[in-house]
């Protein structure tokens, strides 16, 4: 196992340039997550780590070693493809035992590894199928399979799981959160899911139009985002952004309630689980309707609309006794409040 | 739900039917020459319209195959074999660049390939009479195996691209981190899954060669090198028109072709590549 470090790494095809500035450490036995809207450049990224696409500038290193010019079969990395990639005129046990093959590993040898795996990942009785005879889900597992047997340096995965349906989705995402706890292998996993990022990462790295935005764990990039992309991205339902005019205590909505904010802030975010929603009476606080109610069981989103402040979302525990169309006041939890600059940038709490 | 069980059988019987007289259709060509390949001289007049003759006979096969024709035959065989192979081989190498990379002057000489398949071949006809004389081909074997080869590589060369880029890009990448060099993924990943598309251009260019006349006719000349088409002719100029061994002639004729696809059919099966990605 080894860790991976980018430095400074771009990429262009031909003028256009998709990636630039992109500096990360991956440590070993990392699970780090690359997260962001589709066409950011994540799969770009992966695939100059596994050498399927050219660096343009900087440099790549994995275990230590420059691998810039190393081809794909030197730099001892798995990939899980989004199509999986299963060879189709092999069976399950050959496309699993393909790279020992390759490296001219007597067959006794490989039964063993394949064998093992197989039945870690519940394969057992597989191994004389060939692909096309195998649901969605196996032949997730069989390119996983074929990633673990060969004990590599690093896992590259990208969106492993976007073919698959919601339920095998989550199923999967356990299954590949266990295989990590299991194997403790340097991983490299890319998906356009927040969700996913989320519950696996060690490590989030947040992507933007070939930028990364934070770097953080899941919790840091919940409670401390570093810009609106960031607010926006993680966390589920979106967080709500307010814009404000600055008065000395804080920055005054339009309808001229004020929220605390420090010096700078031009727009403050509040996630919709602290966003306190009572009912309308005498009190100060954003008045709001409420124009939508999503009932989930454990929780409810209310959908509510702020005259001139803009639509807000509230999310609270269990349900709630209003009607669609009632008024409501909205109080935000003041320590989660995320103060934002005119750039977009989070503006520091001095506490 | 009675829609989604089984259909109407006269709806399964109108298929069949429907399916038997194309076949019957197709085929009935093929039994009129068997027909009077096996029909004696004699009779070839008096019960010309008979669906099968009074009396049949191999006489006619065993005058052509005492003849000339078995050379003319071998001719044809070397010819085609050689034409399909050399024309798989350049096709193969050609749609796979085509199909995977980019290089300069890619759409230029995609354009040319195209160009050259517009032209009628009589335009041509004397240029390339002059080019193999030049080169002292005329009456040789390889003068027709050169030019078959080179009009036949465009066509081919599409059609394998087109197979070549059925095939997931993702297999040949994951073969190279899996360990193996472009070359190991292309013979141990990419070749298996090409063999359809290799049969089909060895099919389509085997029978190409082995029906084609226009060139046969004008760049050979002398009897021990004549192809087979060129063969068939010469029982029409000859003498009188011996419409008996013609047709036993043209009977053997298919042999080669029967077999060779035969062979082949195997590699025709689609579906090789199901599974390889999604669903
Ligand atoms: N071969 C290529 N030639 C030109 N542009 C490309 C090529 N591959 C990807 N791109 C561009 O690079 C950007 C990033 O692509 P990609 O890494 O696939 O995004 P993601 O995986 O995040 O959805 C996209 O804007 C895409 O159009
Ligand atoms: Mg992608």
């Amino acid at each position: 196992m080894a860790g991976i470090e980018l430095s400074g790494i771009a990429k262009s095809y031909g003028g256009v340039e998709v990636l630039r500035d992109v500096d990360l450490a991956v440590g070993e036995g990392e699970f780090v997550v690359l997260v962001g809207p589709s066409g950011c450049g994540k799969s770009t990224l992966l695939r100059m780590i596994a050498g399927l696409e050219p660096i343009t500038a900087g440099e790549l290193r994995i275990g230590g070693r420059r691998m810039n010019e190393v081809p794909p079969r030197g730099r001892d990395i798995a990939m899980v493809f989004q199509s999986y990639a299963l060879y189709p005129h092999m069976t399950v046990a050959r496309n699993m035992g393909f790279p020992m093959e390759i490296a001219h590993r007597p067959k006794a040898e490989r039964a063993g590894p394949v064998a093992r795996a197989a039945e870690v990942l519940g394969l057992g009785k597989l191994l004389d199928r060939y692909p096309r005879a195998l649901s969605g889900g196996q032949r997730q597992r069989v390119a996983m399979g074929r990633a673990i047997v060969r004990q590599p340096q690093a896992f590259l995965f990208d969106e492993p799981l976007s073919n698959l349906d919601a339920a095998l989705r989550v199923e999967m995402r356990l299954e590949i959160a266990r295989l990590h706890h299991r194997i403790g292998a340097t991983t490299v996993y890319v998906t356009h899911d927040q969700v996913e990022a989320m519950t696996l990462a060690d490590r989030i790295v947040v992507m933007n139009a070939g930028r990364i935005q934070q770097v953080g764990t899941p919790m840091d990039l919940y409670e401390r985002p570093a810009n609106r992309f960031v607010a926006g991205f993680i966390g589920s339902p979106t967080m709500n952004i307010v814009e404000g005019t600055p008065v000395p205590d804080g920055l005054r909505l339009a309808d001229g309630t004020v929220w605390p904010a420090p010096l700078g802030a031009r727009a403050l975010g509040i996630r919709p689980e602290h966003l306190h929603v009572a009912p309308d009476g005498d009190g100060a606080g954003l008045r709001a309707e409420v124009q939508l109610i999503e009932r989930l069981g454990s929780d409810t989103n209310l959908f509510c609309e702020a005259p001139g402040v803009g639509p807000l979302l509230a999310r609270v525990h269990g349900d709630v006794n209003l009607a669609l169309g009632s008024s409501v006041v909205l109080t935000p939890d003041l320590a989660r409040l995320h103060p934002f600059d005119a750039e977009g940038r989070r503006v520091p709490v001095g506490r | 739900m009675a829609a989604l069980g089984r259909p109407h059988p006269a709806l399964v019987a109108g298929k069949y039917l429907a399916l038997a007289a194309y076949v019957a259709f197709a085929l009935f060509p093929l039994y009129w020459l068997v027909k009077i390949a096996v029909t004696p001289d004699r009779l070839i007049y008096s019960e010309g319209t008979r669906y099968w003759p009074s009396a049949a006979t191999w006489d006619n096969f065993r005058e052509v195959l005492g003849s000339d024709f078995l050379r003319f035959f071998g001719n044809s065989v070397i010819v085609s074999l050689s034409t399909a192979a050399i024309t798989a081989v350049i096709a193969a190498g050609g749609g796979y660049a085509f199909s995977r990379f980019d290089f300069r002057g890619k759409r230029l000489v995609s354009a040319l390939l195209l160009l050259t398949q517009m032209f009628p071949l009589l335009i041509i006809i004397a240029p390339i009479y002059r080019i193999v004389a030049s080169l002292g081909l005329l009456n040789t074997l390889p003068s027709l195996i050169v030019t078959y080869t080179a009009f036949n590589i465009p066509f081919a060369l599409f059609l394998m691209q087109s197979f070549f880029d059925g095939i997931p890009k993702d297999l040949e990448e994951a073969a190279m981190i899996d360990g193996c060099t472009r070359m190991q993924a292309l013979r141990k990943v990419i070749l298996p899954l090409t063999l359809p598309g290799l049969g089909a251009t060895l099919g389509f260019v085997f029978t190409a060669a082995w029906s084609e006349i226009l060139f046969a006719l004008m760049l050979i000349r002398k009897e021990e090198s004549m192809t087979f088409p060129v063969g068939l002719l010469n029982f029409v100029s000859k003498f009188s028109v011996d419409w008996g061994q013609m047709m036993a002639a043209g009977v053997l004729a298919l042999v080669p072709s029967c077999l060779f696809f035969a062979f082949i059919q195997r590699y025709l099966v689609q579906g090789l590549t199901s599974g390889a990605v999604k669903g």
